[in-house]
């Protein structure tokens, strides 16, 4: 009689929870893209290691923090850190803008242009991170650990199928909704955002009413910056940090934006939460919930899982396919064709 | 004038410091560099057709690169007899749904008018034909690799001469190009870069965990050679008298003589390659290319369809990366799918030509050879470099140690800052494009 709930319970732990906390900070990520993408015109593909970039300053100082003897409670330490990773990956990011970007920019050179130098970026940004603090593994997240226990939500209602929520997850979602408010009330309501967005809908009408482009170029760098270190320690809170892993996250999170369509910030969010979902559902293996819901005594052979882990982004890539094939400018209109 | 004057003071150069690290270090090494410079010349040509040429961005360099390998390893090991006996009716079955599938694509893509409509059928055809593979397939490649796992727990390949995966390795990588530039070409310059970065990433996987068709990490060595082999030189009267004539120690000697007939070898593709790109480049084919990458507007307006063009280019220049990649496993002797890495296969390539002089295949070569020299070359300088700095630490210092640890990855930091160097203040590279009035 309780099949389909235990179906449903399983659904919820396996598939809807991680892919909402996946998805949340994959949007925050493809935020950032779409930012640079909107005001300074390029697909910016150092942004995976501007994430891991913020992440390893807000570890340093989360270590730094723990041996001070620092603690949130139940909180993980690193939200304390996180204000000081995204600093220091703001004056990064900036400096990266100041020695390369900005002569291009001077020059007014091709996108692709731009998109070769963040590629140099990219590198640079990657090869210190792995200097820094190394190519493996790196867990630092600490206080409690989950907010309902898969056994706890077992005894409560009785189910033979439980669903845990890390902490992790959490603090995911709710930062992204904190983020997301400040972010678009920043863009809509401020002096500061409106003039950027004014500058991303038409350039030269912006510097004709007296937009310092300097100023609005500046802003921007911060945000992105912000946006990385918050999404790459959210995602390192989460699972781990890896260098390597967020050079990979690259791959989503551009496929978050355009299939959002580039440029356009809700479209970054819902399609954050496309791709993660579709990734998820996609490599989620079927076999125990088909056990629950077919009636009779079948039995599922095999996992029933559409495609293997070791391949979840391909789902992104096809995801990007089939925007580009049927709507290259995204569900939601973005300025890119 | 001056130009060709500066073309061969550069290759002189060049020439003259693979000849000091024979001198210096061994001919063994020099030889090998020479090798590996031969083939990163080739494969800097197929990104500057694509770059120099047409202004493409491929960030995928790494996987098409890996489909030559993949090819150099299917043309040449011999089929595993026990794995086809156990298998080979759900493998024939596999590869029949496989082409089925393909054949109805492109079939539909053909009879049927440009609309949503044909893309949906296509879409469906893939969906339809995917899951019947997993469905009849994926028992088949448990059985596949449950056949002596340890040795081969594969299907193998077709026991055929390596040589022959050259050219086979540019045509699947060159079809794989025309499936993505299909798709993302003719829309925004970033697409393809995304585009590209996905397949190969995709690719590579497909190398590491797909068992039954590559061992996946447990790798394929011992390809069989183009070349001789060193113990069968050591054991043949000719080669005796010749090592005997020279002077040398045919030990030492059968390896550097393996080395140059690969460097032979390689020579003669680099030359076919070079010879027809600049014969293209000079052509009128090579200047329509240059104007649509310098004014596509204006080029459109004068009845070039730009995006068919950008799509010729694009799987020329993967097809030669291919032939570079296939050309690379040979030498190595074995197929090791964790070692395509971006870096070394995607990024490299890019300093080279950007480096070399985007646009001028001369250029390009000058730039495999150079990078490639400097690359290897780099990491004993690099090591050298860190000692001398942490030489006042004390020797259990571990700031010291995670000094030395960490070398390795500046090499990620030097390529990064000399691509960004390169492209503010010598954007037209060693050797720039020549333009002719």
């Amino acid at each position: 009689m309780s099949d389909p709930l235990n179906a449903a319970a399983l659904l919820a732990n396996f598939v809807i929870v991680p892919a909402v906390a996946y998805g949340s900070q994959l949007a925050l990520g493809a935020l950032g893209v779409t930012l640079i993408y909107g005001i300074l015109r390029f697909s910016n593909f150092a942004h995976g290691d501007t994430m891991a970039f913020g992440t390893m300053i807000t570890i340093l100082f989360t270590w730094w923090f723990q041996s001070l003897g620092l603690s949130l409670g139940p909180l993980p330490t690193a939200l304390l850190a996180l204000p000081f990773g995204i600093a220091m990956c703001a004056l990064f990011v900036l400096l990266c803008d100041r020695l390369v970007y900005r002569f291009h920019r001077a020059r007014r050179a091709d996108p692709v242009i731009f998109v070769i130098a963040s590629v140099g970026v990219m590198f640079v940004m990657n090869g210190l991170v792995r200097f820094i603090i190394g190519p493996d593994d790196q867990n630092f997240s600490d206080g409690q650990r989950f907010i309902i226990k898969a056994r706890e939500f077992k005894q409560m209602t009785g189910l033979s199928e439980g669903i845990s929520i890390k902490v992790s997850q959490g603090i995911t979602v709710v930062t992204m909704i904190l983020v997301v408010a400040a972010l678009f009330w920043f863009l809509n309501r401020t002096r500061t955002g409106k003039s950027m967005r004014a500058y991303s809908d038409n350039e030269d009408l912006a510097l004709l009413s007296g937009i310092s482009p300097d100023r609005v170029v500046a802003v921007t760098w911060i945000l992105a910056a912000a946006l990385a270190t918050i999404a790459g320690t959210l995602y390192g809170l989460d699972k781990s940090f890896k260098p390597f892993t967020y050079f990979q996250l690259l791959l989503p999170i551009f496929a978050s934006a355009i299939v959002g369509g580039l440029g356009n910030p809700i479209g970054a969010i819902a399609g954050g939460f496309v791709i993660a979902f579709s990734e998820i559902t996609v490599t989620y293996a079927y076999k125990k919930f088909a056990n629950y819901i077919v009636p009779g005594d079948w039995k599922a052979d095999g996992l029933m899982q559409l495609l293997s882990t070791n391949y979840k982004f391909a789902v992104s890539f096809l995801i990007l396919l089939m925007v580009l094939l049927f709507r290259p400018t995204g569900i939601f209109k973005g300025k890119a064709v | 004038m001056i130009s060709s004057l500066r073309n061969v003071f550069y290759f002189a150069v060049m020439a003259g410091l693979i000849v000091l690290v024979g001198q210096l270090q061994s001919w063994n090494l020099a030889l090998s560099i020479l090798n590996l410079c031969l083939i990163s010349a080739v494969m800097a040509l197929g990104v500057n057709m694509q770059w120099g040429y047409a202004g493409l961005f491929n960030v995928g360099v790494m996987g098409f690169a890996a489909l030559g390998g993949l090819a150099a390893m299917l043309v040449s090991v011999p089929p595993v007899q026990e794995a086809w006996s156990a298998a080979g009716a759900g493998a024939w079955v596999g590869l029949g749904i496989f082409l089925l599938m393909v054949v109805a694509a492109i079939t539909i893509y053909r009879k049927l008018p440009r609309s949503g409509l044909r893309t949906a059928l296509i879409m469906l055809v893939v969906i339809v034909g995917y899951v019947l593979l997993r469905v009849y397939f994926d028992p088949t490649t448990k059985v596949i690799e449950k056949v002596n796992p340890a040795a081969t727990g594969y299907l193998g390949g077709l026991g055929l001469p390596i040589i022959l995966s050259w050219p086979l390795g540019g045509l699947l990588a060159g079809a794989v190009a025309w499936f993505v530039g299909k798709i993302t070409l003719g829309l925004r310059s970033d697409y393809l870069a995304i585009a590209t970065l996905g397949i190969s990433e995709i690719i590579v996987a497909v190398l590491k965990h797909e068992d039954w068709m590559t061992r996946g990490v447990k790798n394929v060595t011992g390809l069989p050679r183009p070349v001789p082999y060193e113990v069968n030189l050591q054991n043949s009267q000719w080669f005796l008298d010749l090592c005997e004539r020279l002077g040398a120690d045919p030990v030492t000697f059968s390896s550097i003589f393996v080395k140059l007939c690969y460097a032979m070898l390689f020579a003669v593709v680099l030359l076919i390659v070079l010879w027809l790109s600049e014969r293209a480049l000079r052509s009128p084919w090579g200047r329509m290319m240059r104007a649509i990458r310098d004014n596509e507007v204006s080029a459109n307006a004068m009845g070039k369809d730009v995006t068919a063009r950008h799509l010729q280019v694009f799987v020329l220049g993967s097809i030669v990366v291919g032939i570079a990649g296939a050309m690379l496993t040979t030498l190595d002797g074995q197929l090791t799918p964790s070692s395509y890495q971006p870096l070394r296969f995607t990024f490299l390539i890019w300093v080279m030509v950007i480096v070399g002089g985007s646009g001028n295949n001369w250029g390009a070569v000058l730039g495999g050879f150079v990078i490639w020299f400097f690359w290897i070359e780099a990491e004993p300088l690099g090591l050298w470099l860190m000692d001398l700095l942490t030489s006042g630490l004390s020797e259990d210092s571990a700031l010291r140690d995670h000094l030395l640890d960490s070398a390795a990855h500046m090499r990620l930091v030097t390529m990064g800052l000399i691509l960004l160097l390169a492209l503010r203040f010598n954007p037209r590279g060693l050797l720039p494009e020549r333009t002719h009035q």
